[in-house]
């Protein structure tokens, strides 16, 4: 062997290692976050942190009950107002949306996409709150800004998977077009429409900077929707700035039950997406 | 005609659309194209095509790709519309209507359409067969209709029993046959085949051929077509398309026999093409 072709072998065999062990440092940070989560977290989550009130510093034990069901209220409220609109607006976008107005909008979307969250808490803060008061519906709002696009972008790419063909077949038999829409290419992408409606949930699901200014927190169960309301990623937050040994470990137990919940939606996401569009290849 | 115009019209079957009901079957033109220019964009993909296609018989289009025959099909139906910054010149006349005076979903009932790959949605059989029924208002006894469309589409024997089945499960051929039977369903005057034997094998190929020669007392059918054999088995009539043109139409025994045009000639005899 030449040493030429020797240093280039050597090279080779270096390079597939860089990308290997690369490979293996993205994947075992999931590990490593989940691992320092449940190490520092897991003694905190028990029966008392799904059902109990947080307790005032300095008294041990107590639990985030009001910062689950809060959290789940504002997801809901996010999804009630924001997937509608995503889904719509990805339908629009890959069925009618002509060629320049389209684009203009997709290119909006990416850009709504990109706003630090951060932003879109202070833009609701300034509109909503500032009116009425910190809130669970503010929360929602600011939420529901965010998966619009996230809802919209992914509704149109699955959509626009479904082959021409199957529209033209609906379309060819008489049925008009919101018709060929609704009963052929939809239900053709819903998978994959689904799917991406889980992923966005699941990311707004961990989002704490449009909750600081929108629906803030509480220390208990407050007076409903239209209440500051506390959730477990600003939970996370005030009680890991806290300076109090025990606040600390419910944050990680905060942040422990809030990934495993974001987990389990992107797993159930990834089981549903067992293909991306309902169509033979 | 709105959905509720549909409901009141009787439960047998679906109505016939055809102002020319009472004219007789047979000779005259079912399907006319005159002087039809069509654009893609600055593109001219068909330059002055007029056709007339006689009723209950079989006329096949044929040429080499890209000559226009496929284009020429979808303005018929006009489902050429599907595709943006497109635009038609001329007229297409069904029973002397300008079809671009009738309602394009009503339209697109009377002229059935079957494309070059099956294109079966992701539903079952049945509902399959049945979509057509559906979005035109029918309100008879669907499963009727859909074992009725089947059997004329000669697929009953073979999906009697799995009706309820992914249609995605079906040969490729019987796919083929689904899809006419779909286009079928509604009853169409006349039937566009758009290559529709292209992905099939000979036996599938002969299937459909034979079947749509038992379709032809009961609609006027148009057939674009890669193979010259097949324009020459099932065709009454052939028309030779070249660069957007329509360069000689007449009974399909001239055109294979004695065709007058020399480029027809050096088509049907493989110099080119």
């Amino acid at each position: 062997m030449t040493l030429r072709n020797r240093w280039r072998k050597t090279l080779s065999y270096f390079m597939l290692s860089l990308t290997g062990v690369c490979a293996v440092v993205a994947v075992s940070l999931l590990f490593l976050i989940l691992g320092i989560l449940v190490y520092n977290g897991w003694r905190s989550v028990d029966w008392n942190f799904f059902t109990k009130l947080p307790k005032p510093p300095g008294e041990p034990g107590g639990g985030m009950a009001n910062a689950i069901v809060g959290s789940l209220e504002i997801i809901l409220l996010a999804t009630i107002m924001g997937l509608p609109v995503g889904f719509m607006a990805g339908v629009y976008l890959s069925e009618f949306g002509g060629k320049t107005f389209a684009f203009l909008i997709r290119y909006m979307a990416d850009l709504l996409n990109g706003v630090p969250s951060i932003v879109i808490g202070i833009f609701v803060w300034t509109v909503v709150v500032r009116r009425f008061h910190f809130s669970a519906y503010a929360g929602g709002i600011a939420l529901a800004l965010i998966l619009i696009p996230i809802t919209a972008r992914s509704t149109e790419q699955f959509m626009t998977m479904v082959p021409q063909t199957l529209r033209e077949g609906a379309l060819a038999l008489g049925a008009s077009k919101w018709r060929a829409i609704a009963t052929v290419v939809v239900p053709a992408a819903y998978r994959g429409i689904a799917t991406g409606m889980i992923l966005g949930v699941a990311r707004i699901s961990g989002e704490t900077a449009p909750l600081l200014f929108t629906s803030l927190n509480n220390q208990f169960w407050g007076g409903g929707l239209s209440d500051q309301t506390a959730s477990l990623p600003m939970m996370v937050y005030t009680h890991a700035t806290a300076p109090y040994d025990d606040w600390h470990r419910q944050a990680w137990a905060a942040g422990l039950v809030l990934l495993f919940g974001v987990l389990l939606a992107n797993i159930a996401a990834r089981l549903i997406l067992s293909r991306g569009i309902a169509v033979q290849k | 005609m709105s959905p509720n115009e549909y409901m009141t019209m009787g439960t047998a079957n679906l109505p016939s659309a055809s102002s020319a009901a009472g004219k007789p079957v047979g000779q005259q033109g079912k399907l006319k194209a005159v002087n039809l220019n069509f654009y893609y964009g600055a593109y001219q993909a068909l330059h002055n095509i007029s056709l007339d296609v006689p009723a209950n018989r079989i006329t096949a289009l044929i040429g080499p790709s890209g000559c226009g025959k496929s284009t020429f099909l979808r303005t018929l139906n006009r489902i050429s519309e599907t595709i943006r910054n497109t635009r038609v010149e001329g007229e297409i006349l069904l029973d002397d209507e300008n079809v671009m005076n009738v309602d394009v979903t009503l339209l697109r009932r009377r002229v059935g359409m079957v494309f070059q790959k099956s294109n079966p949605f992701p539903k079952s059989i049945f509902d399959n067969v049945a979509y057509g029924l559906k979005v035109n208002g029918f309100r008879g006894r669907l499963a009727e209709a859909v074992e009725k469309s089947l059997k004329r589409a000669a697929l009953w024997e073979e999906v009697k029993d799995k009706l309820h089945k992914s249609a995605y499960a079906l040969s490729g051929g019987q796919q083929q046959r689904l899809c006419i039977a779909r286009a079928l369903a509604v009853d169409p005057e006349v039937l566009l085949l758009d290559e529709p034997c292209s992905a099939l094998d000979p036996i599938a190929t002969a299937k459909i051929e034979d079947l749509l020669f038992t379709l032809k007392d009961q609609c006027t059918i148009v057939i674009v077509t890669h193979n010259m054999q097949q324009a020459a088995r099932v065709a009454d009539r052939t028309g030779f398309f070249l660069l957007g043109k329509l360069i000689e139409y007449n009974t399909t025994e001239i055109i294979f026999k004695t065709p007058t045009r020399q480029e027809t000639e050096d088509y049907i005899t493989g110099r080119f093409g």
